[in-house]
């Protein structure tokens, strides 16, 4: 109760202090001089209040206070502590109040970092980060305040939805937050950027750092949700085309792109206009991300709450930014007129632009995919649902010439160049045919296309590998990203070659006999745990060479709210996972019974894992550097 | 001139794109089974709560009068709230008031109505919430207001004192 109290206030005083730092830098940029000291002041002690505005919610999650209607709606005192904190922002309100939280702790940041750029700039973005705070704090207070109050006080909330007890779900939405709302830094500052008409080099080595970080915290945010995706929903997948699924992966697309194009303009003054519109996109997808997923206008397997007046806040927030950027752009971006004139069909910036314009092609395909179910509703009222087969037939093909500019493109250098080594890459390519041939030859389907696309990312593999050995430590950072990324391709080729899949209906003490493999179900347990009941199932998995294993899937049954998951178990190893997921069947005492062979699980999280560590080294080594 | 019609372009593109959207929102968009638009109840095979056998759904709601199906459930807080009310409605005599047991255990069920009473004629037994989806409910507590095989009136959430009201007119 008092906690929701103090909580509520130091929101509202939030938002009065937004409002008082738009006005102190109005002051401030007629004369600009020095940055006032009041800018900074105030910033921090709008981030305070939002800490202790966050730090209540979490109050009254532990101490399950249940006069406040989100932690009434969302927990149970029977709940571990862990997901008793967890829950804080496993729901729209806290959710939103962590969104906030990151936006004024990025903007702190930004004030505290940026020391090489002139103050206009720096007080023009803070201006642009408050609309989007003053946005934030509005929606927040008015359509989902997190400290509403309940009378009278129930005596036992609703419990948290069990799927979402998981420890990889617990930290997912921080750090995939993390790297949207980094986004609205690189929206902001590009913004202000333009309007100054400052973008230049020097402009794009000092927002790299920003792009880098929330890059990384992106990529590591999708891998987390596709992980608990994976473990928890048993489904045996992970990716599954879904549309809260695309959303964070448009950003995603739309950040990389951004990320080449910085670098590119870092080395030569081109490529302005695209820098200029990925920044606007990334933030704009990124927030339209959390309009089709909370305003319940899609329809997805991970709905969060349903309510249209939220949805039109934010729809009309969105578009308010949307135009106010393209306002902006259109009328402060002065394009360079020698911009595409001077450039030489084979060098690192044309291979660069290339695949650039092939991650726009794949961020439409995700894009229309997500959103053209929408349009189709409203237009003529037919529901229709976009799945997997739409989009693997539309990317598939297009990764090819894809990963192979992607290996060449690094050899070329800057501005104008000769392809050297030509013999090695000849070479190196004729290699990864051979040895993808070889692979795909074992398994009966489109052997072509399978070994094309193989080769394709097999020869990435290689040829960045050798380079990475070739020019030492030249640049190491980008290699490890390149190496895990064709790795990541690698992996999910093969795996989906070589899965196999056993589904039947087994009672305690049968066996069921496949080619391979033989799964006895030897026994059943019944435990009752905290907050919920677990059935364990025991099987015993043979295959050819007699080796055994012994598997527990599980059930549980929560009672609150009452809901039945199922635990898969899954063996990892090395090379391939073993997956066994249990359903019950109505009425019966057979139990429906899924068992996966999954090569090269592990690959696709550690090349990702791979992919990241190639950002952080590249976003800590340009820090030394200065 | 020429370098207008690109903004002018784009910013009508996006203006489409908003009226879309804001159209969309419009509509609900929450799945609604097709059984809720033509009111009839579907027919499909119900278990007792009680004696535990199986009959069809149209059997249960056949005679010329007035019913209430309420959906509630043990574990659900806002049902807890509504049974009072419930509770006084049995005694109006136009109306028969049934329960549908949403994914609930028998045991925590029965202890419910232990403690509250049961205003239940009969009790549908839906442990996997099977039936709740297709008569076309959103969730627990709901109610349905159903005459003649039909439902004419749906409460979706806890009833209060108003929509009790509202039933008592209805059923005058």
């Amino acid at each position: 109760m008092l906690y929701s109290v103090i909580g509520y206030y130091s929101l509202i005083l939030g938002l009065l202090s937004a409002i008082i730092l738009i006005y102190f830098s109005i002051k401030n940029f007629q004369n600009s001089e020095l940055l006032d000291t009041n800018i900074l002041s105030f910033s921090f002690l709008q981030f305070f209040l939002v800490v202790i505005s966050f730090l209540c919610l979490i109050l009254s999650f532990v101490l399950s206070d249940f006069s406040n209607e989100t932690v009434f709606n969302n927990s149970h005192t029977t709940k571990p502590l862990f997901y008793k904190i967890s829950g804080t922002w496993g729901n729209h309100e806290g959710s939103l109040l962590l969104w906030l939280l990151v936006l004024t702790l990025f903007i702190l940041l930004f004030l505290i970092k940026t020391k090489n750029q002139t103050i206009k700039y720096k007080i023009l973005t803070l201006v642009f980060q408050q609309i989007i705070i003053i946005g934030f704090f509005i929606f927040l207070i008015k359509t989902s305040n997190p400290f509403n109050y309940l009378f009278p006080v129930p005596e036992e909330g609703l419990g948290l939805n069990p799927i979402l007890q998981d420890p990889a779900l617990a930290i997912h939405p921080p750090i995939l937050y993390l790297g949207y709302v980094g986004s609205s830094i690189i929206f902001s500052s590009s913004l202000a950027a333009t309007s100054l008409n400052m973008i230049s080099s020097g402009w794009a080595s000092h927002i790299k750092k920003w792009v880098l970080i929330s890059w990384i915290f992106l990529t590591l945010g999708i891998l987390l949700g596709s992980i608990w995706a994976y473990y928890e929903l048993g489904w045996g997948g992970f990716w599954f085309w879904d549309p809260v699924e695309n959303v964070s992966l448009m950003p995603w697309l739309a950040l990389t792109t951004l990320l080449h194009c910085i670098l590119v303009l870092e080395k030569k003054h081109i490529l302005t206009s695209w820098v200029i519109i990925l920044s606007i996109a990334t933030f704009t997808l990124s927030m339209s991300g959390t309009f089709l997923v909370r305003s319940g206008i899609l329809n997805s397997v991970h709905t969060f709450a349903n309510d249209p007046e939220r949805g039109l806040f934010i729809l009309i927030f969105l578009f308010s930014l949307i135009f106010l950027s393209i306002f902006i752009f259109f009328f402060f971006h002065k394009t360079n007129n020698k911009d595409s004139s001077s450039l030489f069909w084979l060098s690192k910036e044309t291979s660069i632009i290339a695949n650039n314009w092939f991650m726009m092609y794949f961020l439409s395909v995700v894009l229309i995919g997500t959103i053209y179910p929408i349009f189709l509703d409203v237009l003529s009222s037919q529901k229709i649902s976009v799945g997997p087969p739409f989009y693997h037939k539309l990317i598939i093909p297009f990764l090819i010439p894809f990963l192979l500019i992607m290996a060449i493109g690094p050899k070329l250098g800057w501005i104008k160049s000769k392809l050297l080594e030509k013999n090695h890459l000849i070479l190196f390519l004729i290699i990864s045919i051979l040895i993808s041939a070889i692979i795909v030859i074992n398994f009966n389907s489109n052997f072509l296309l399978n070994t094309i696309l193989v080769s394709c990312a097999l020869y990435l593999f290689i040829v960045t590998l050798r380079e990475s050995f070739n020019k030492k430590y030249k640049n190491i950072s980008q290699n490890i990203s390149h190496i895990g990324f064709s790795l990541l391709i690698l992996s999910i080729l093969l795996n989906n070659l070589s899965s196999s899949e056993i589904i039947t209906n087994l009672k305690v003490g049968e066996t069921f006999e496949a080619n391979k493999t033989k799964i006895i179900f030897k026994s059943i347990n019944q435990k009752e745990e905290k907050n919920y009941k677990s059935i364990k199932g025991t099987f015993i998995i043979e295959n050819i060479d007699g080796i055994k294993n012994k598997m527990y899937p599980e059930l549980r049954i929560y009672n609150q709210p009452n809901i039945v998951t199922s635990e898969a178990d899954i063996k990892t190893t090395l090379m391939s996972d073993k997956f066994i997921v249990i359903n019950l069947v109505k009425n019966q005492e057979y139990f429906n019974v899924r068992y996966q062979v999954k090569p090269f699980m592990l690959w696709i999280w550690l090349s990702v894992v791979l992919i990241c560590f190639g950002g952080s080294m590249s976003f800590f080594k340009k820090k030394y550097e200065k | 001139m020429k370098n207008k019609i690109l903004p002018v372009t784009v910013t009508f593109i996006f203006i489409m794109i908003f009226v879309t959207f804001y159209k969309g929102l419009q509509d609900s968009n929450i799945y609604t089974p097709e059984t809720s638009s033509n009111n009839e109840i579907p027919a499909f095979s119900v278990r007792l709560f009680y004696s535990n056998e199986i009959i069809n759904s149209s059997e249960i709601f056949d005679l010329d009068q007035f019913y209430l199906l309420n959906i509630w459930s043990s574990w659900c807080v806002p049902c807890r709230q509504e049974h009072s009310l419930l509770m006084d409605l049995v005694k109006n005599k136009n109306i028969k008031i049934f329960g549908l047991n949403y994914k609930d255990k028998k045991s925590n069920a029965k202890i419910f109505l232990k403690e509250l009473g049961n205003p239940y004629e009969k009790i549908i037994f839906d442990i996997e919430g099977v039936n709740a989806i297709e008569l076309g409910a959103y969730g627990v507590p709901e109610t349905f207001l159903i005459f003649k095989n039909k439902i004419i009136k749906k409460y979706i959430g806890p009833l209060n004192q108003d929509s009790i009201e509202q039933i008592k007119q209805l059923i005058k």
